[in-house]
């Protein structure tokens, strides 16, 4: 691809025999396209995302830049045109025989849509404890799993007389919360949450964050956290990954990102939020993007935000941007923070 | 414009939407339980009212049972809806018909479901231009293709001969959104429309909102988890707790000055307060389980101000300022915890 992507780390650390672990996650220049009749679409170009131990990962952007197709492409639900995935090291797509269950059970996955990916035809005990019939290990008798179904019901709200309802028993919220259950059931080192708290109020919402912040504490579980809600994003990620149309624009430690963004998409993703102030109805610093969303079947030359960019110069049309690296600031150590932009924002108060 | 002979609210003045009373009854393996409790609230035209309240508190319920579209295993066991007027409760199956598309509309919670998995989106917006204009079949894929484009699809055209699953999520709830504003509705209820999305394409579609509510005088009730939405585009709240209204009012004044424990409590856990790496606020307990909501306050087992007389009497929704009423015996007492 003609754009430069954005590198997530230096050496891979296992080429110089070193004693440090590879990330827990590492995908690699993963580009995905889907054919549509004649034409194709282009959800990934290129992308790279590092998750490391007990780490969450919170990855925003717009709707449809291909976000649920990474997170499918990670669970090894849809393989990629080019690119790697590693996990722990290992590609799950030369995974054969056993190794493949082995590996499914340390990777799960909060699916977008509560509704469509619970089987209406199980009960919620029966739901949460299917994995449990290919991993008999993990809760091998059967009042031991009545007493675990029990357990992931309450950790997520419900109540232990839910186990035995159907999906179109509950309400939205509650089949979420279902799907988060189910996720957690197996003990994975992994979990990619696909809006995962979307459908519950916020004190719901709280409790379920708080659960799977007990577990990355007490555990070392670690998350990719895909959401368009920023302040849940902003209170679970140790750092963000912002993509726009099938490519990352924009990582780094979640304080810079949000406070001190470099790309332009990002500071008007981060102005567009709305706030809870009730007194000025309309705000004035709100960053309005100019533009229609452009075409996936047909992604602008140069740098593919500049047809929406209002810092947009010749230039931007003409050579791909680069990657521009600051230095972080946050207290999260050495972790750089990069983007990709001619003309990033600077380091003062958001220029816009 | 319309070709339905129903009054439109044009006509009559009153409230596009008049909800009194609703109930709704739940049959269950272990017996009758009831999920809706006497809900009622009404939205003048051009005017956004939000319905909050904690997950399973009978919002999506309300919202069905307005719309007509409950599940078998549900049933309205008293109340009136009525729409400019008349009650849609009382209609047969052929008035409502007429009524759903150009005069009530309902965008539904989920999305992929609502959608039919085997046609093409083009085709599944398109129907209601030839079922209620009578378009051609040509026309009415024009309308189908300029509705996608209002809801920021790129490449509609391409896009309308796609079916659900080739769609992103967020391009899914868009597309229902489309489906459900394309006859201009009167009335619009709209169950968690912009969960899906980002910032910036919600607020593109909360000013295609907007915009039918100026132009159309449209009234929208909005259910939504989004406390920001809620504060930026609703007028008048209503806070729900397992299947009873608590607290409504004024959106303003319900979130600056919050009458209701509930309601205080729900406030209290927004995130944006909250420090990272510490646990985010939540109201302590769970709702009551709905074979067994309590016979005095139905928020009793989680209130900081439950008393002796909570346990006995159920508070009625009472009055507590001007536009706005509560449910609690000690909602003067609020400001003080
Ligand atoms: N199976 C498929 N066939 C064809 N196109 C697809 C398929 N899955 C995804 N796409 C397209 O790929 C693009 C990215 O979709 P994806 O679901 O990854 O977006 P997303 O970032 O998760 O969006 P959202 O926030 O709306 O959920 C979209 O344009 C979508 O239409
Ligand atoms: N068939 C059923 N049998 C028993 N209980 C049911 C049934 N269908 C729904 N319920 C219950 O009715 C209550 C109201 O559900 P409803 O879908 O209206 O909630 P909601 O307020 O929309 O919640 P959410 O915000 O999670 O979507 C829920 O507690 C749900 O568990
Ligand atoms: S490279 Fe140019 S068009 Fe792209 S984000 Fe930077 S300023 Fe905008
Ligand atoms: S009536 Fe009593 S229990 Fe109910 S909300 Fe008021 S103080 Fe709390
Ligand atoms: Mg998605
Ligand atoms: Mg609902």
């Amino acid at each position: 691809m003609s754009e430069t992507p954005l590198t997530a780390t230096a050496a891979d650390p296992r080429a110089d025999g070193s004693a440090t672990p590879p990330p827990l996650l590492e995908v690699r220049g993963v580009t995905k396209s889907f054919g549509h009749g004649r034409r194709r679409l282009t959800a990934l170009d290129g992308v790279d995302v590092r998750v490391e131990r007990g780490e969450t990962l919170g990855l925003v952007g717009e709707s449809g830049c291909g976000k649920s197709t990474l997170a499918r492409v990670v669970l090894g639900l849809e393989r990629p045109d080019s690119g790697t995935v590693r996990f722990d090291g290992t590609d799950p797509f030369t995974l054969k025989g056993k190794e493949l269950p082995a590996w499914r059970r340390r990777v799960q996955m909060v699916f977008q849509d509560p509704f469509a990916s619970l089987n209406a035809r199980m009960s919620a005990a029966d739901l949460i404890g299917e994995p449990w019939r290919t991993h008999r290990d993990i809760v091998p008798t059967a009042p031991a799993r009545e007493r675990r179904v029990r357990e992931l019901l309450s950790l997520v709200g419900l109540r232990e007389s839910d186990a035995h309802r159907y999906p179109n028993e509950f309400s939205g919220g509650q089949r979420q919360r279902i799907g988060i259950a189910r996720a957690l059931a197996l003990d994975p080192d992994l979990i990619v949450c696909d809006e995962p708290v979307s459908a519950l109020d916020l004190s719901v919402q709280a409790q379920v964050l708080n659960v799977l912040s007990e577990l990355r504490e007490r555990l070392g579980v670690s998350y990719v956290f895909i959401s368009h809600d920023l302040s849940v994003v902003r209170h679970v990620s140790d750092r963000v990954t912002v993509m726009y149309l099938g490519k990352v624009i924009e990582h780094g430690p979640t304080e810079d990102v949000f406070d001190r963004p470099l790309h332009p998409y990002t500071a008007a993703l981060m102005s567009a939020a709305p706030t809870l102030d009730v007194s000025g109805r309309e705000r004035d610093e709100e960053i309005q993007l100019r533009g229609e969303i452009p075409s996936p079947y047909d992604i602008p030359s140069g740098c593919r935000f500049r047809t929406r960019c209002w810092k947009s110069e010749a230039r931007c049309a003409e050579v791909a941007p680069p990657v521009v690296v600051r230095d972080g600031t946050a207290d999260t150590g050495q972790e750089p923070h990069e983007g990709l932009c001619h003309f990033p924002l600077g380091t003062g108060p958001m220029e816009a | 414009m319309k070709s339905s002979t129903l009054p439109s609210p044009a006509k009559t003045g009153g409230p596009a939407l008049e909800v009194e009373g609703l109930c709704v009854d739940l049959r269950t393996p272990s017996g009758t339980v009831r999920a809706v409790d006497g809900v009622g609230f009404s939205v003048r035209k051009g005017r956004t009212l939000a319905l909050l309240g904690e997950s399973g508190c009978g919002k999506s319920m309300t919202a069905l049972s307005i719309a007509g579209l409950l599940d078998p295993t549900a049933e309205v066991t008293g109340g009136s809806v009525k729409v400019a007027g008349t009650d849609v409760l009382r209609l047969g199956r052929a008035g409502r018909r007429k009524l759903a598309g150009p005069v009530l509309s309902i965008v539904f919670q989920d999305a992929l479901t609502a959608l039919n998995p085997v046609q093409p989106v083009g085709r599944q917006l398109a129907e209601p231009f030839r079922i209620h204009r009578g378009l051609s079949r040509r026309d009415a894929r024009e309308k189908a293709v300029e509705l996608m484009t209002r809801v920021g699809i790129p490449e509609p055209r391409l896009r309308a001969r796609a079916y659900p699953h080739q769609f992103s999520g967020g391009m899914r709830q868009r597309l229902l959104i489309a489906m459900a504003v394309a006859l201009d509705p009167d009335v619009l209820i709209a169950d968690e429309p912009t969960t899906a999305l980002d910032v910036t394409v919600q607020a593109q579609i909360m000013r295609l909102l907007r915009d039918l509510q100026t132009e159309r005088d449209m009234a929208l009730v909005l259910i939504t988890h989004d406390l920001a939405v809620v504060a930026q585009r609703a007028d008048d709240v209503v806070v729900m707790y397992a299947g009873n209204v608590v607290e409504t009012g004024p959106v303003a004044e319900v979130f600056s000055r919050p009458r209701h424990p509930y309601t205080k409590g729900l406030l209290d856990s927004v995130p944006e307060h909250a420090v990272r790496g510490r646990p985010l606020p939540a109201v302590p307990g769970s709702p009551p389980e709905l074979s067994a909501v309590p016979s005095g306050c139905v928020f009793q087992a989680r209130c900081p101000l439950a008393g002796q007389r909570c346990a006995g009497e159920r508070p009625p929704l009472l009055s507590v300022g001007a536009a706005r009423s509560a449910a609690c015996h000690f909602s003067e007492e609020l400001d003080r915890v």
